[in-house]
């Protein structure tokens, strides 16, 4: 079977934490353009599985494959380099930087030592860390240390970071986790608007912010894909309800 | 409350312009000629004072080996100098004449190989900023390409520093062992033992501080100073923005190291020798102690901080020589316990904002409160 046709593609993957397999000869296809959304009880794996995509944690066994890239044996940075970019459970941004830095030090450019010790704020870099941060609401907010900005704030500061590398895959891990009901539901907007021109993976626990984005649903249990489909399948699958969403 | 930020770029270079002041004209005006020295000598101190806050105080990274540099830097230094105090005139009555009286006194017949590029002071000028660097390009790479990081790097560094210092010792016919490298006398012929030549060595070493310290300033206010604050704040973040975090941390360490080398040649130069005390653990975390009590996030807090702790020892140890571990044992703690930020924080995050308050400045500075979030 060729998989020439998916963006990514995790094929037989398994990691084993001391005997324990976290993640279980695991196959997942993501394709371009796609929004997928992984969900699954508590050390299902979730986590895990974005960790090894992003090359934090190595596989056991098996491959990663980016735009038919094997990445399986590359470092973080050059996995971020070829596009995929990444958001941590809890808020990851540089609390004693501002926000318009922040911005600044996630765009892809001048990343060696050389290149940042001689780094010019051009008029190109200003414009376009206020349009992304016109889109994350925090335009109003860009000389502000970071460390002062609330929870949800820096939430989406961390989603604009992986904006400004335009990554080709954007991997979410719980974006409205601690998030007010407005602030979900200007996330929700966020998140419509930026998986245009992009693939995107979301694990999410949250059911209803799940529906209002969901295109594809994977259900993962103990390492394994559990099931597989739209978001009416999936609910109805009666394995589904079992292990995961009857309670 | 802190103060803003563009405040504390005017208080640096406020502190900026004290501190030159101070060293380049009250201090040589009012100081006779040997406390001006023990101030020039204090001041070698303050470069890896500086190397400090930019690898410690910025990046988070604390060397307790720092000694190391220092040593080199001096070493390479005092190995010039002695091979021009070592003509064949000046040792005639050595078994072999023409090298350092240390060798012919263990039996050495020849100038060891290693020792020859130093008779060229273009060659040990270079050799005082590439030395180290070398050593500490090594030492980061081993370290920092594996992710070995915070304590454990710390109590590497401190393992090098006592393992140069039994090297030292113990090779006493190459280094001078633990008397170091005495008797130096002339630079191309120049006395530098006379008052004349003290003076000259003080400005100098003066002029290549603040140099050191505006290199250390454009380095923290480019953008690879904000990758090194967000390296000690967030390191994965900043791996998944794409950047290679260990070279990062390699290239500080390495600047931290040339530039405490640096201080290490002005001390030989103004002190007149070059011993293991200053390389070992002890003096290695006295440098550590001079930075945080200063203030390891501010350039000037740090140079200010080891004038003045360096001033106390003196003073202190001429009074009470067996007290002065456990007044700086103290005061350690005392920086450590209530104000972890230095004396620079000191003033930046307490008196300043007191004083402004006093002014009423805080009423018209205050920016409108965070805006909740909606």
């Amino acid at each position: 079977m060729t998989n020439n046709d998916f963006l990514l593609a995790l094929e037989n993957v398994t990691v084993s934490f001391d005997g324990f397999r976290a993640v279980n000869e695991l196959n997942l296809y993501i394709d371009k353009g796609e929004l997928r959304v992984i969900i699954g009880p508590n050390g299902a794996g979730k986590t895990t599985v974005l960790d090894l995509i992003c090359g934090r944690t190595r596989v056991s066994e098996g491959s990663i494959k980016f735009k038919n890239q094997e990445i399986t044996t590359y470092k973080e940075q050059q996995i971020v380099r070829l596009g995929i970019g990444r958001k941590f459970q809890t808020p990851t941004i540089y609390e004693d930087l501002t926000v318009f830095e922040n911005l600044e030090l996630s765009m892809p450019l001048g990343r060696s030592v050389v290149g940042a010790l001689f780094w010019d704020r051009t008029q190109q870099v200003k414009e376009r860390v206020h349009e992304i941060s016109e889109m994350i609401f925090l335009k109003d907010h860009l000389d502000r240390l970071a460390q002062t900005l609330s929870h949800g704030q820096k939430q989406w500061l961390e989603i604009g970071m992986l904006l400004i590398q335009d990554p080709e895959l954007l991997m979410l891990d719980e974006p409205v986790a601690g998030m007010s009901v407005s602030e979900r539901v200007k996330t929700a907007e966020l998140l419509n608007e930026i998986i245009k021109n992009r693939s995107v993976i979301v694990i999410e626990h949250d059911m209803k912010f799940v529906e209002s984005i969901a295109h594809r649903v994977t259900v993962l249990h103990q390492g394994k894909v559990l099931a597989e489909g739209d978001m009416q399948s999936v609910q109805a699958n009666p394995r589904v309800k079992e292990v995961y969403l009857g309670h | 409350m802190p103060a803003a930020r563009s405040d504390l770029r005017v208080l640096e270079l406020v502190g900026f312009a004290i501190i030159a002041a101070l060293i380049l004209v009250f201090l040589p005006l009012v100081l006779d000629i040997f406390r001006l020295n023990l101030v020039g000598k204090y001041l070698t101190y303050a470069f890896v004072a500086v190397g400090l806050v930019l690898c410690w105080g910025h990046t988070g990274i604390l060397s307790l080996g720092q000694g190391v540099f220092f040593g080199l830097g001096g070493y390479c230094m005092a190995a010039f100098l002695k091979l021009e105090a070592s003509s064949v005139a000046n040792t005639k009555i050595q078994s072999t004449p023409g090298i350092p009286d240390f060798m012919d006194w263990n039996q050495i017949t020849e100038l060891p190989f290693f020792w020859m590029p130093f008779k060229s002071l273009t060659f040990s000028l270079i050799a005082i900023v590439v030395v180290p660097s070398i050593l500490a390009y090594i030492i980061g790479v081993a370290m920092f390409k594996r992710r070995v990081g915070g304590v454990y790097f710390a109590i590497i560094t401190q393992a090098i520093a006592a393992v140069m210092t039994i090297l030292i010792v113990g090779r006493q016919g190459y280094t001078g062992g633990i008397n170091g490298i005495t008797d130096l006398r002339t630079l191309l012929g120049w006395d530098i033992r006379s008052d004349g030549a003290k003076y000259v060595l003080y400005f100098i070493c003066c002029f290549l501080l603040l140099g050191t310290m505006f290199l250390a300033r454009f380095v923290v206010d480019s953008k690879l100073g904000r990758i090194l604050v967000a390296v000690r704040d967030q390191e994965d973040r900043v791996r998944f923005s794409g950047y290679d975090v260990s070279n990062f941390k390699i290239f500080v360490f390495c600047l931290a190291s040339a530039i405490a080398a640096i201080g290490g040649a002005m001390f030989t130069l103004q002190v007149g020798f070059m011993s293991p005390s200053f390389v070992g653990i002890v003096p290695s975390i006295e440098m550590v102690i001079f930075c945080a009590v200063g203030g390891r996030h501010s350039l000037v807090g740090a140079v200010a901080g080891t004038l003045l702790i360096s001033w106390g020892k003196t003073l202190f140890s001429e009074s009470f020589p067996e007290l002065w571990l456990f007044a700086m044992g103290g005061l350690f703690i005392a920086v450590v316990l209530a104000f972890p930020r230095g004396l620079a924080g000191l003033v930046t995050d307490q008196l300043l904002p007191r004083a402004m308050k006093a002014n009423g400045w805080m009423r018209r500075q205050r920016q409108p409160s965070p805006a909740p979030a909606e």
